[in-house]
């Protein structure tokens, strides 16, 4: 594939829409290149622009397409600008927290306008998810001397009911003739949070009834706290790469991340149970207000000789742990095959498991109401979690990429020692979410 | 009686729980020294760069794809970042 690369950036016979996009990006940048000469047209070609459009789709559930678009040009001095654009919108339906049970449920939506009845037998789902997000991204990377590149970004993200700003800087020293690398980051988040029908009240009972009835709107406020909320994430990251020889690089981070501010899900209530396992009642979840996560992460990569195909391996390790008491261990693996000259097949697969935050409980028994957090959301809770796919790239004659990569994603959320009600025998109380992601991918 | 042995039941496992995490710290200081001294005679010279230097051999070559999978993971699960910033960003979890 270096032969591809370098064909696709000797690529001047680039379609109007590489030039059209040149055209803009220099546009917004405030760099004229309107008044080009021969040699700012060939400045202009030196935008590099990478595209995709995915679909993750879940069986049942929330459904996502996402569109990216990034542009990257490389100045005089090695200055590296990079931009992103991400376009994506999110519609389908999500677990609400609360368990299935021998009979139909009805729930409020979080709003307040309306109920939703999930039968009997069904992990309930609020389908009322539709949101689009759009996030700009921009980082600056640049040699500082010899041996250090600086870099900053900023983010920007909203969503109909979130926002999100973000900065970053990152330092890196080249030692050992450019073997070794330290560096180190730094990144700030400050985020807010307006989500529809207000933030609930922890703790609080759902209301649930004629949404309709005069005294409605009274009744539901007072399960409300206010209207929005922030969460700042601070993340210091420490990383060292070693190349070992010619065939081999290794990386090894570790990160240290710490959110302040409301970690709660507004939309997740928790089944409140009898003894028999039946629902009482439901109430909105409570999370800590900060929480610290680190990690560590290794990295290594190999390029196979003849033999096995000149084979790219590329294998990573996360352990995470956190002070809410979740721990998880990600293995991901990719291998990247060249078939012919100009296409690869790209294999991938991970492997994700996790424990239970503290505060976890898929539900609540009545006589045993909780005073202090809990959450019955499963993404805290306990489980494994697989991702098997395939990449398929080609380089066409114009020197542009095509690929396409198609995986499929299980989520296997498991029992972490709760108890098992009698009414809650035969119910699927720790549901499998299974999802397909389908992504094609441009490059020109 | 049965008490008593509890309680040395417990001390003893401090003690030697102790006794591990010490060993532990001595193992990984003495991995991390061993390693930073190794790293100087591991390496290429800047003309065996040539596979390293293929966009398939970069630590994260393909920036869209990692920043597609964050965005899912990041929403799906309890963990983020790691290899990248593992910040906010998303309303989506």
């Amino acid at each position: 594939m270096t032969n591809l690369n370098k064909t696709s950036k000797q690529a001047n016979k680039t379609p109007n829409i590489k030039a059209a996009l040149s055209l803009a990006t220099g546009a917004l940048l405030g760099t004229s290149i309107l008044t080009a000469g021969a040699a700012q047209a060939e400045e202009v070609d030196e935008w590099q622009f990478d595209s995709a459009f995915l679909l993750y789709s879940e069986v049942d559930r929330v459904t996502a397409t996402e569109a990216i678009i990034a542009g990257t040009k490389v100045f005089e001095n090695d200055e590296i600008l990079s931009l992103k654009l991400t376009v994506d919108a999110l519609t389908g339906a999500s677990a609400n927290g609360a368990v299935a049970q021998p009979k139909a449920q009805t729930f409020t939506r979080p709003s307040g306008n309306g109920q939703y009845v999930t039968p009997a037998g069904e992990t309930p789902l609020d389908d009322t998810f539709h949101d689009t997000r759009v996030q700009l991204n921009g980082q600056w990377t640049q040699p500082l001397s010899e041996n250090i590149t600086g870099s900053v970004g900023g983010h920007f993200s909203k969503e109909y009911d979130y926002l999100s700003l973000g900065v970053n800087g990152n330092l890196a020293y080249d030692f050992n003739k450019k073997n070794s690398t330290i560096s180190m980051g730094l990144s700030y988040f400050q985020d807010t949070f307006t989500p529809e029908g207000g933030i609930p009240k922890p703790h609080s009972s759902m209301l649930v009834g004629d949404s309709s009835a005069p005294e409605w709107d009274t009744e539901f406020a007072k399960t409300r706290i206010g209207d929005s909320d922030d969460k700042s994430t601070a993340d210091i990251l420490v990383g060292f790469t070693q190349v070992i020889n010619r065939r081999m690089i290794t990386a090894f981070n570790y990160s240290y991340s710490m959110v302040d501010g409301y970690l709660t899900d507004p939309f997740k209530v928790v089944s409140v149970l009898n003894n028999d396992g039946l629902a009482q009642d439901y109430i909105y979840e409570s999370r800590p207000d900060s929480r610290v996560k680190q990690s560590t992460f290794m990295q290594a990569k190999y390029n196979f000789d003849d033999s096995l195909l000149n084979t790219v391996a590329d294998v990573s390790y996360r352990y995470m742990w956190d002070d809410w008491g979740i721990n998880s261990h990600t293995i991901d693996t990719r291998f990247t095959v060249p078939v012919g000259a100009t296409s690869y097949i790209e294999p991938h697969i991970r492997f994700y498991q996790q424990g239970a935050a503290d505060f976890y409980q898929p539900y609540i028994i009545e006589e045993q109401a909780p005073i202090g957090f809990v959450s019955a959301d499963y993404r805290i809770g306990e489980m494994t979690a697989v991702t098997v796919g395939a990449k398929y790239g080609v380089v066409l004659n114009d020197g542009n990429e095509l690929s396409f990569r198609l995986e499929y994603y299980r989520q296997t959320p498991t029992n972490a020692g709760f108890a098992e009600l009698s009414a809650l025998k035969g119910q699927d109380i720790y549901p499998v979410v299974e999802a397909l992601i389908a992504q094609v991918s441009y490059s020109f | 009686m049965k008490v008593n042995k509890t309680v040395f039941k417990t001390l003893s496992l401090t003690n030697s729980s102790k006794l591990n995490a010490s060993k532990v710290k001595l193992a990984l200081l003495t991995a991390i020294t061993l390693s930073l001294s190794a790293c100087s005679s591991l390496g290429v010279e800047p003309w065996e760069r040539d596979l390293l230097a293929k966009k398939e051999m970069a630590l994260t070559s393909n920036p869209i794809d990692a920043a597609l999978d964050d965005h899912i993971y990041f929403s799906k699960e309890a963990s983020s970042g790691g290899k990248s910033f593992g910040g906010g960003g998303c309303g989506c979890n």
